[in-house]
């Protein structure tokens, strides 16, 4: 008698378990369907009354006639090409650094780790005035260095903590035995360690891929330049120009969404796997 | 006692660790401790930017905090969109983990939804707020209706809108679910099985192994938490301009305002340093109370 009213109370719960997981999915998804739906919709329809749900018919002209508009094919190509160069320069750098802060044996090493390690603490607030000044005075507004140019020199702590983590999990005997072979250092770092800390690459790659395509606050302050804008600049002054067209608007959005929406969707595990890493044993 | 060869080998091993860090350290170098100081000494001076600065010792900080009406705003509205949105945010992506991280199918595409939106650009998600919860057309005050609610003008009124920023937040809250389910996922199955076998029951093990593990995961989202609600902007520049009546003017739109719609750097400066000196002093209390309920394996409590 007792396992059996034990049973059905674990059944209850996990129908109980199952119904707030999928309610809070609805409400959590809904945001992203509203968009889509308002994005194919005729402009009399996204405004009736009560709210239709489904667009009848769904129609593309929001994207074909609204997306012409500004160049926004030109904001997507400029913030790819940021992403790339930031890309690139991140994970050759960051990878460079972390390898010497993990495994490379020289004088002072921790001590620099660990001060590089607090400015993970720091508001970004602090440091933007003084930046910008420091790129006026070398001509660096309007042009993409002020966003690339961190990423070639370490791409952040945050970066380079996560991927010493990772390091640290390698056996030492790998680098000694690479070493009484003969191998120079940035053999190791290259043909040894490198692929075995491919997933931490991913990683790497996911973050800064959507930290540079969301990017908000310095594109704004260093690019005024409307050949030069980004796709979150874009949808900024787009947003200025059609305040109420929303069906124009929620095109814009979604071209803005879709690409990190499919790129984290494919490697969700990487991203993933990186906070937990940088959460946990932070 | 080291043979030449081993020498060598460490004094090439120290070459190259410095070289291959160089690139890092040149980054922190320029990019944060420079325009640290930086920033600190031209908070004491009139600088626009172009020109010459002269030095004015205190009075930035002086007029910060005696005749500028809104800095002192400022401070308020962040600090009150703290208070609500970290205990709302810690709350709601706990209790998301938690179901979580029982023994559900489809975890991965449970997981995978409720962390989607924390990747999508926040101008996108500003304007799809924005919508959603227009006074007029938006379909939220439409589904209010039907519940016999009266309209909400939500991010257009001084009431609402610093509520309705912390709500909108937590749809973005993914990297605290994720750091709280893994937190679950790392309490040791046997702590659980240890209460059963004392007789315990689901609320024992809750008191008494769920919370106590998990409070170095709260403990860091509350730290993060805190220094990130300093670093509210986004939505404030995008939807409501700091609005209505500026009471959403957070301390990051006042700075970035005051340095590149005004250009007073000086000022802003010293705007920099306090929403600093706060993330520091913050953090440091929040270490220091650590001591008192963060529970850490293999330490004692103290």
């Amino acid at each position: 008698m007792k396992t059996r009213s034990h049973k059905f109370s674990k059944l209850m719960v996990k129908i109980l378990l199952y119904t707030v997981l999928g309610c809070g999915l609805l409400v959590w998804m809904f945001p992203f369907y509203w968009i889509l739906r308002t994005a194919f919709m005729k402009y009399e329809q996204i405004l009736a009354y009560p709210p239709l749900w489904i667009p009848k018919p769904p129609i593309i002209t929001n994207f074909t006639e609204g997306l012409k508009i500004l160049p926004f094919g030109r904001f997507y190509i400029n913030t790819i090409f940021i992403v790339v160069v930031c890309l690139i320069g991140t994970l050759f750098t960051s990878t460079l650094a972390s390898y010497s802060f993990s495994r490379l044996r020289w004088p002072g090493r921790d001590k620099i780790f660990s001060i590089i390690l607090t400015s993970m603490m720091l508001p970004s607030a602090v440091t933007l005035v003084p930046t910008f000044i420091g790129w006026s005075k070398v001509n660096g507004v309007n042009t993409y260095y002020p966003l690339t140019v961190p990423s070639w020199l370490g791409g952040g702590a945050f970066f380079i903590f996560l991927l010493r983590q990772f390091y640290l999990t390698i056996p030492r005997e790998y680098d000694e035995a690479a070493l009484v072979d003969g191998a120079g250092f940035f053999t190791i770092y290259w043909r040894i360690m490198l692929p075995m800390i491919r997933p931490a690459l991913i990683s790497v790659a996911m973050f800064c891929f959507v930290n540079n395509w969301n990017d908000f606050m310095m594109p704004l302050v260093y690019l005024n330049d409307e050949k030069l804008y980004t796709i979150s600049l874009g949808l900024r002054s787009f947003m200025g120009m059609y305040n109420t067209d929303w069906g124009y608007m929620m095109a814009a959005a979604t071209i803005a969404v879709l690409p990190v929406v499919i790129i984290f969707t494919i490697g969700q595990r990487y991203i993933i796997e990186g906070v937990v890493m940088v959460g946990i044993k932070g | 006692m080291y043979t030449t060869l081993e020498v060598f080998k460490k004094d090439k091993e120290a070459r190259y660790g410095v070289l291959f860090a160089l690139p890092a350290i040149l980054g922190f170098a320029v990019f944060t401790i420079g325009p640290m100081i930086a920033s600190f000494i031209f908070s004491f001076t009139n600088y626009s930017g172009v020109g010459n600065r002269e030095f004015v010792g205190l009075s930035n900080y002086i007029k910060l905090f005696t005749t500028d009406p809104l800095f002192k705003n400022s401070l308020k509205v962040t600090l009150i969109y703290i208070s609500m949105s970290v205990p709302l945010n810690i709350i709601v992506s706990f209790f998301i983990a938690f179901l979580l991280s029982q023994n559900i199918k489809g975890r991965g595409f449970f997981r995978l939804v409720y962390y989607l939106p924390t990747v999508v650009p926040l101008v996108a998600t500003s304007i799809i707020w924005k919508w959603l919860l227009d006074p007029a057309v938006g379909v939220v005050n439409y589904y209010r209706m039907l519940l016999n609610l009266p309209p909400s003008k939500f991010l257009f009124d001084e009431k609402t809108v610093l509520p309705t920023m912390a709500v909108m937040g937590v749809w973005q809250t993914g990297t605290m679910m994720l750091t709280f389910l893994a937190g679950f996922q790392g309490i040791p199955r046997q702590l659980y099985e240890a209460i059963e076998v004392d007789g315990g029951m689901g609320y024992h093990k809750f008191m008494y192994v769920t919370v106590p593990m998990m409070t170095p995961s709260l403990f860091f989202n509350l730290v993060t938490g805190l220094i990130n609600g300093f670093q509210v902007f986004t939505q404030a520049y995008i939807i409501t301009s700091g609005g209505p009546n500026n009471r959403s003017n957070f301390l990051l739109l006042l700075l970035y305002n005051e340095a590149f719609v005004k250009g007073k750097m000086g000022y802003a400066c010293a705007i920099a340093w306090i929403i600093f000196i706060m993330t520091v002093i913050l953090t440091i209390i929040n270490f220091k109370l650590s001591n008192k309920w963060v529970f850490y394996e293999g330490g004692e409590r103290k």
